[in-house]
């Protein structure tokens, strides 16, 4: 690499034989050995894993990386505390964590473009990126019962009213953690810690056995 | 429900969420090597224990991880206030009993039920 500010880091793009090397998604034990109960008319809620996404971790100033993020996907940082927001298409969101870290997860496999982009724009002002995608993985969650399954397992107040879409928190799931996020009217979304994946996963197919849980493969 | 406000968060989040971390302000002395080793025990392990108002670092473990101040008074385990690292607390000396009792309200956000 030729750019100064590039050569300090040891970049790697860490999905680059993922054509020719099998990838396994936090899920893929649970979802063979832990059940998936096909969804039905009677599901009010339906569990879907979006695997092998791109996450990564902002970490710097607001301003700076406001204006990179700007330049690179189009769409700036969420401007409040505790709240996401999705670029032009949906596809890609960012996510307050912290007064100086963001989540941003894209489309599967653009993590790495992302991610150097940024790194050149971004050059020799203080931030930190980090491809935390291998460690956590996105689920949704589809249903008019999402809340009432969310209220058994977790201490946050996620009563529609309270919980506008475009919110996230990180808060205590079960006896783990997660990130708890709403998308739409009746879509959630819960990112998951990959050690913590099964536990969440049979723990949401047992809290939602009374609302004939579905899982979508 | 025993809530907390996080002043990163800008909102009130569940105990659960938090941990208490000790004494606030404790500043680390400029030269540790010109420290009599009175001065440096005092500095690592000696803390204060006071009956009423306390000034007290915690983190909030499970939302942002941010750590911040809280002032708490020991023997009602109100909460009076909280404030970002940085800053300096508002709240330093007991209320007057007419205080206390106007405040009441205020401050039952902090106390366990
Ligand atoms: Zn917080």
């Amino acid at each position: 690499m030729s750019d100064s500010a590039l050569s300090r880091v040891n970049l790697f793009d860490s999905r680059a034989d993922h054509a020719s090397v099998a990838v396994e998604s936090p899920l893929a034990y649970s979802l063979q050995r832990s059940g998936a109960p096909a969804p039905s008319a009677a599901s009010r809620v339906v569990l879907r894993e979006q695997a092998f996404l791109g996450h990564l971790i902002l970490r710097g100033g607001a301003i700076v990386l406001d204006e990179a993020l700007r330049e690179v996907l189009d769409t700036g940082l969420p401007g409040r505390p505790n709240t996401l927001s999705w670029d032009a298409s949906g596809e890609r969101s960012i996510q307050w964590l912290s007064p100086d870290e963001w989540l941003l997860i894209v489309p599967g496999g653009e993590a790495f473009a992302v991610e150097r982009r940024l790194r050149e724009r971004l050059a020799d002002a203080s931030f930190a990126i980090v491809d935390v995608s291998g460690g956590q993985t996105l689920l949704t969650l589809e249903g008019e019962a999402v809340p009432e399954l969310l209220m058994k397992s977790v201490v946050y107040d996620v009563d529609p009213s309270h919980f506008a879409v475009g919110k996230g928190v990180n808060t205590v799931f079960a006896k783990a953690t997660a990130i708890v996020r709403r998308s739409g009217e009746t879509r959630w979304e819960l990112v998951v810690r990959r050690s913590f994946a099964d536990y969440c996963y049979r723990w949401l197919l047992d809290a939602g056995e009374e609302y004939a849980i579905g899982v979508e493969r | 429900m025993f809530q907390i406000y996080c002043p990163y968060c800008e909102e009130l989040r569940e105990e659960e969420e938090f941990h208490p971390k000790g004494q606030a302000h404790i500043v680390r002395p400029a030269d540790p090597e010109a420290c009599s080793d009175e001065e440096w025990g005092d500095y690592l392990f000696f803390r204060d224990n006071p009956r009423g108002i306390h000034h007290e670092m915690w983190v909030h473990a499970v939302g942002c991880r941010k750590f911040f101040n809280v002032t708490r008074h020991t023997v009602s385990y109100a909460i009076l206030e909280t404030y970002k690292i940085g800053e300096q607390p508002s709240v330093t000396a007991e209320p007057s009993a007419g205080e206390a009792a106007a405040s009441t309200a205020d401050v039952r956000q902090g106390v366990r039920a």
